[in-house]
């Protein structure tokens, strides 16, 4: 069902006169040529934008709310074409725009940011080369002072240093640096629209922050409308006015934020808002409401499990990891030979120490470059450590060096699911394939009836469809690769398992199903868990114990409750305040309920 | 960009025998490859038997332009120009392939090795390869040739060695891609030996990318071997080779018989065409990502 | 001062590339099967001259010291007597260079100034006609053997048309060369002032020059074309569009810089092919350069012209390789110091 968006009369307007839309899209549609015919990515939508106002546009992968803005903005590739429909400016049809007028249009009065900051920069450029060009193209500037204007416009997006960083190219820059400056040049010439595709996609969580309050800021400041496009809702949530869900090309609802978080309808909506992972006090309350689980009382199993474990003294730990570290040694230059100095060397791990007991989970969360990937790999016996012990079940695994492991006899009990669906399963082999490898390597297995029948319970633990184990990974969707990845990890049922952002490429909505499939792992075959992740939300929901980890140290851990209510350290309350804060959405009572509310069908 | 269509496909896997058809068929240029390719591959073998003069009987009717009795029409001795052309298909083809078979074996497991295992062994063979290309390709050939002696095989060699650096490059680059890869790490988590998962799993994944430079690299050493019998290196007189053909009708081309020159030059640049074409259609039928 | 320590460190990085050249052409040369005495005294030898030659080049001495040797001679230039010619190899070489050089440079020029704009053009207008010739010249130029088309064009252009001078040569048997200032025809002949000279040269010079353009022509063609493809569909360029930016400014200083990059990389490896590739075009044409001096030293098995001919080659390469690292550098940022 399509709704169309028009802002009701006096809503947000002083003077209570029915404001008028800055930009109005009609009936739009947008068709693709591909391969295998014509994909209609847009189908039918209408929006509307008033001036000084934030709207989100939010829908998972294949939803089309990246095409809707380049179709607005004349940004379309090749195979793309508007079918239908009109996107009115000021009273021009922006659609059938000659290319001259547009051209004028983008920059000065309507601007985009995208996502992937360091790609979206010209690296052979200076930064402040290509900001000049965006302000001598719209007369912003001569060619005289393009240079200070240009240094001003890095001021403004609250660079430091801006006059050396104006000689900068966007490879000496990080991330968070080059959306700044990308920033800079859509604001260049103060447009009336902003739009941002995923501005914060791939950013930390605290950088995420300050982009998305420098957007706000600045947009503010100047009366600007921004359409901020996400696949986040608690993003959406904090940062926009209204917010417009789209599916499948369609808008299935929109309305304002408090409104869509609190009092959200169309049950994609309900669905999106009860997975997306902020306050939700249990895993279960994720999914939506159709999916109950059977057992009232798996909700407290968790938790058993946390209160069992610490009381037990005479138990062993499944890890303990002691006063480890990581150091990688850098590339010898020449001015190293001259100067008669060590070759550098950089600490990724700097002696951190943690244990995980029987049955539990305990999560690892830091930002980028902190070193928990380097520290997971150790674990896993991928990488050897330069310092420290590692103790599995109380035995010194540190010590046997990692070609050695693969061959080892606890090689099936420590095993790993890794962050990218697409990129942890091998191109060339089907679902099945990929799964029965440990078997034959790990468990033994030779009997091609047998190993097809373990295959077949263990795609039936995870969820995946039988039919579906003869696939390719590119055949399969996300999810159900992500269900793979898993099957194959526990084949050799393991006794640590250790989840390296097992979620984070995913849908949201696929992301509450997978969350609670780990879940229902964890309580059947008592595994332990090593949760690896950025998102603070998700571990709560995850982990019994959590590991913060920062610059190769851990600046705190303890039980998840108690950390993330009264944080400590100076860094996990940065984390904690970081992360997007939505309005807040309905608590768990309605789940409780276990009726079956609507019968429809739900995919993932 | 980001892909702004992204659709799960659906649809189970076919067997690789119709992939194979489907991946001929679908596309016109496949198609016309792997035609010509056949023509190539059955001239070669069963030419030989098939022609109808001798193609090293000289006869006294030298230089007749191309008649009924004589396609090609003949040479300066009197040969069968036609009947030359034929059977000096399978000389070329076994020289090439020979050569590009030598160094792709070669070339890709030692790339490979260097690759995977990074370290010392990387750097040393890196420079062993870049020592190699700082030569002139053709000139370091000329050269081997010369030290080791004007055969036939040692053209083979000397072919085989200055293609190699395009495999080893190729391949280290496509396992150092890979080496890092989710699925490799799960490799080794599964217990798989560093040898299985080189040649067993990284390689095979390599390979649909290294068909296109396979097939390339056949055409150019065609050429290679051709241009060095074209400058008298490895095969003789009376043998008959396309190469050398060409240099014996080089001198008669300058007085008007185009005939000697043409006829080989054009089979020898089909050839190089063919394998030009193929390298595309061999990469659909290898990759599994073309697989619907 | 950045740029100048950056061209110092590829000079210093050039070294180990000269040191294993000169290691395989000493290789090449002395520890193959086979008696090197017998390659170097001919095969119009005697057993006594071979002796001779063996105690004269050192030739029973060890490996190690024969290297010390060759590395003496090297430095002061010395790379033996040719025998079919009696001379020097080095001054035969330093006298047919310039020709050589004359007709690679000439070829090169005219190939880029094809290549480029086709590859451009063919980006930028995708699948237009000019699209549809870039990828028929790409693909029909990588299977055309050179000595073919030479041989055709020759065919054609002298025999049939009459256009083309025979292909006997630099200069037409009429005319006495220009007074030598750098080697160059074109160049001596122009500083002379001579125009009929001038222009006898650049017709002779035309047919080489075109053949091993067009043999050129394919690689850079297709790099050019896909370079601009690549950049003209990157993240950036659509940044730049999505600020307003005119199209000729957005082709010229986002995309076609940009493309410049991997275009230039392709060079090094054209230049490979085109020096291989001027040896088979200069017999066709025979042109008196290096290349026909090396095949004639071949077919004589002049050992030592052939030994010499490998090494030249193989530094003029070098040279060249070098040039194009360091406008690479200078034109991209990216490329660290310590890297």
């Amino acid at each position: 069902m399509n709704q169309s968006m028009h802002t009701p009369s006096g809503t947000g307007q002083p003077n209570g006169s029915a404001p008028t839309a800055l930009l109005k899209l009609e009936n739009l549609s947008v068709d693709f040529q591909t391969r295998r015919g014509v994909v209609h990515a847009v189908k039918d939508i209408s929006l509307s934008l008033v001036r000084g106002e934030t709207l989100g546009v939010v829908g998972e992968s294949g939803s089309g709310k990246s095409v809707t803005s380049y179709a607005l903005m004349g940004l379309l590739e090749r195979a793309g074409r508007v079918s239908a429909g009109k996107a009115v400016y000021t009273g021009i049809d922006l659609l059938p725009t000659q290319e001259s007028t547009m051209r004028d249009i983008r920059g000065r009065e309507m601007s985009m940011i995208f996502q992937n900051p360091r790609a979206a920069l010209n690296p052979i450029r200076t930064v402040g080369a290509q900001i000049a060009d965006v302000l001598l193209q719209h007369n912003q500037c001569t060619r005289q002072n393009a240079r200070t204007k240009a240094i001003e416009a890095l001021k403004r997006v609250r660079i430091r240093d801006p006059e050396q960083r104006v000689e900068a190219y966007p490879f000496e820059l990080s991330g968070g640096m080059c959306q700044r400056v990308v920033i800079a040049m859509a604001l260049a010439c103060q447009p009336r629209i902003l739009i941002a595709d995923e501005p914060t996609t791939g950013l930390d969580v605290t950088t995420q922050r300050a982009v998305m309050e420098l957007v706000r800021d600045l947009t503010q400041a100047n009366g600007m409308a921004t359409i901020l496009i996400t696949h986040d809702l608690g993003l959406a949530g904090e940062y926009c006015d209204r917010v417009a869900i789209m599916q499948s090309g369609q808008i299935v609802e929109s309305g304002s934020a408090v409104q869509i978080f609190q009092h959200p309808t169309h049950p994609y909506t309900r669905k999106l808002v009860k997975a997306t992972p902020h306050g939700a006090s249990h895993v279960r309350d994720l999914l939506p409401e159709q999916i109950i689980p059977v057992e009232a009382n798996e909700r407290n199993t968790a938790t058993l499990e946390v209160s069992s474990a610490s009381n037990t003294q005479h138990r062993v730990p499944v890890l303990e990891v002691i006063d480890l570290k990581r150091s990688f040694v850098g590339k010898r230059t020449l001015a190293d030979i001259v100067a008669r100095r060590p070759t550098a060397s950089f600490e990724a791990v700097k002696g951190i120490s943690f244990d995980i007991w029987p049955g539990e989970s305990v999560g690892l969360v830091g930002e980028s470059g902190c070193g928990k990937s380097t520290t997971s790999s150790m674990v896993m016996r991928l990488l050897d450590p330069t310092h420290g012990s590692i103790r599995f079940k109380g035995k010194d695994i540190s010590l046997i060096r990692r070609q050695s492991f693969v061959h080892h006899e606890m090689r099936g009990a420590l095993q790993m699911v890794f962050q990218d669906p697409t990129d942890s399963l091998n191109p060339r082999f089907s679902a099945a394939d990929a799964i029965a490898d440990p078997l034959k390597r790990l468990m033994g297995m030779s009997n091609a009836v047998q190993i097809e029948q373990r295959v077949m319970e263990l795609a039936d633990m995870v969820g995946l469809p039988g039919h579906l184990l003869s696939r390719l990974p590119h055949q399969l969707s996300g999810g159900q690769k992500a269900r793979v990845g898993i099957a194959r990890a526990i084949a050799s049922e393991p006794e640590l398992l250790i989840l390296d952002e097992p979620t984070a490429a995913l849908d949201v909505s696929v992301q509450a199903i997978v969350l609670n499939l780990l879940v229902d792992l964890r309580i059947r075959t008592g595994m332990a868990y090593l949760f690896v992740s950025h998102d603070l939300e998700v571990v709560r929901l995850m982990c019994d114990r959590v590991i913060v980890m920062r610059a190769g140290e851990i600046v705190e851990q303890g039980v998840t409750a108690k950390v993330l209510a009264n944080p400590t350290h100076e860094y996990t309350r940065a984390l904690l305040s970081a992360a997007p804060r939505p309005p807040a959405a309905p608590v768990a009572p309605d789940a409780q309920n276990a009726c079956v509310i609507e019968s429809e069908t739900n995919h993932a | 960009m980001a892909d702004q269509t992204d659709i799960p496909t659906a649809g189970n896997n076919t067997s690789f025998l119709a992939h194979m058809r489907y991946a001929i068929v679908s596309n016109p240029v496949t198609l016309l490859a792997m035609t010509l390719f056949s023509v190539i591959i059955l001239t070669a073998v069963f030419g030989p038997y098939l022609v109808p003069y001798d193609p090293l009987a000289s006869t006294s009717q030298a230089l007749i332009p191309p008649s009924w009795q004589h396609w090609f029409g003949t040479d300066h001795l009197g040969r069968d120009v036609f009947s030359r052309v034929v059977v000096a298909t399978r000389l070329d083809l076994t020289i090439s392939v020979s050569a590009v078979a030598l160094s792709f074996v070669v070339g890709t497991s030692l790339g490979g090795i260097a690759g995977f295992w990074g370290g010392w062994l990387d750097s040393t063979f890196g420079r062993l390869m870049d020592t190699i290309m700082a030569f002139p390709l053709f000139v370091l050939a000329m050269g081997i040739v010369a030290a080791s002696g004007n055969t036939v095989q040692n053209v083979v060699i000397a072919t085989a060695i200055i293609n190699l650096p395009f495999y080893a490059r190729v391949a280290r680059a496509e396992v150092v891609v890979r080496r890092q890869a989710g699925w490799v790490q799960a490799s080794q988590l599964a217990g798989n030996g560093p040898w299985r998962i080189l040649f067993g799993r990284i390689l095979p994944n390599a390979l649909p990318p290294m068909m296109v430079q396979i097939s390339l690299n056949m055409g150019w050493a065609i050429l290679n071997a051709a241009g060095l019998s074209f400058i008298g290196l490895g095969v003789r007189p009376p043998t008959a080779e396309w190469g050398i053909m060409v240099a014996e009708g080089a001198g008669y081309i300058v007085s008007g018989q185009w005939w000697l020159v043409l006829f080989p030059g054009a089979a020898l640049m089909l050839a190089v065409f063919t394998f030009n074409l193929l390298g595309d259609g061999l990469r659909d039928i290898v990759d599994p990502q073309r697989r619907t | 001062m950045d740029r100048v320590l950056v061209v110092f460190k590829r000079l210093l990085q050039a070294m180990p590339t000269v040191f294993g050249i000169v290691v395989i052409t000493f290789l090449l040369t002395r520890a193959l099967p086979g008696d090197p005495a017998v390659f170097f005294a001919g095969p119009a030898a005697t057993p006594e001259s071979i002796a001779e030659i063996r105690t004269e080049l050192g030739l029973d001495q060890p490996l190690p010291v024969q290297f010390g040797r060759y590395l003496n001679d090297l430095s002061r230039g010395e790379l033996g007597a040719s025998m079919t010619t009696g001379q020097p190899v080095i001054q035969e070489l330093v006298t047919r260079l310039p020709a050589s050089l004359e007709l690679t440079l000439v070829a090169l020029v005219l190939s880029l100034c094809i290549a480029l704009p086709l590859g451009v053009l063919a980006a930028t207008k995708q699948d237009s006609w000019i699209d549809q010739l870039c990828r028929f010249v790409v693909t029909a130029g990588v299977s055309l053997p050179t000595f073919f088309t030479g041989l055709l064009l020759v065919y054609i252009f002298y025999y049939l048309l009459g256009w083309a001078p025979p292909p006997l040569g630099r200069l037409d048997i009429l005319y006495l060369s220009p007074p030598h200032v750098t080697g160059f025809y074109l160049i001596d002949a122009l500083i002379d002032g001579d125009l009929e000279v001038f222009w006898s040269s650049l017709k002779q010079l035309a047919l080489p020059a075109i053949t091993l353009a067009l043999f050129t022509l394919a690689p850079l063609a297709r790099m050019t074309r896909a370079a601009m493809l690549q950049s003209l569909g990157s993240d950036y360029v659509r940044t730049a569009r999505a600020c307003g930016l005119t199209y000729p400014k957005v082709l010229r200083t986002y995309a076609l810089r940009n493309a410049m990059l991997p275009v230039i990389t392709t060079l090094g490896m054209v230049f490979s092919f085109s020096l291989g590739a001027n040896v088979l075009v200069e017999k066709v044409f025979s042109w008196p350069g290096i290349g026909s001096f090396a095949i004639e030293a071949l077919i004589a098995s002049d050992y030592a012209a052939v030994q010499g001919f490998v090494l030249a080659m193989a530094l003029l390469f070098v040279l060249l390789n070098l040039c194009v690292d360091l406008i690479y550098t200078l034109v991209d940022p990216r490329v660290k110091i310590d890297g």
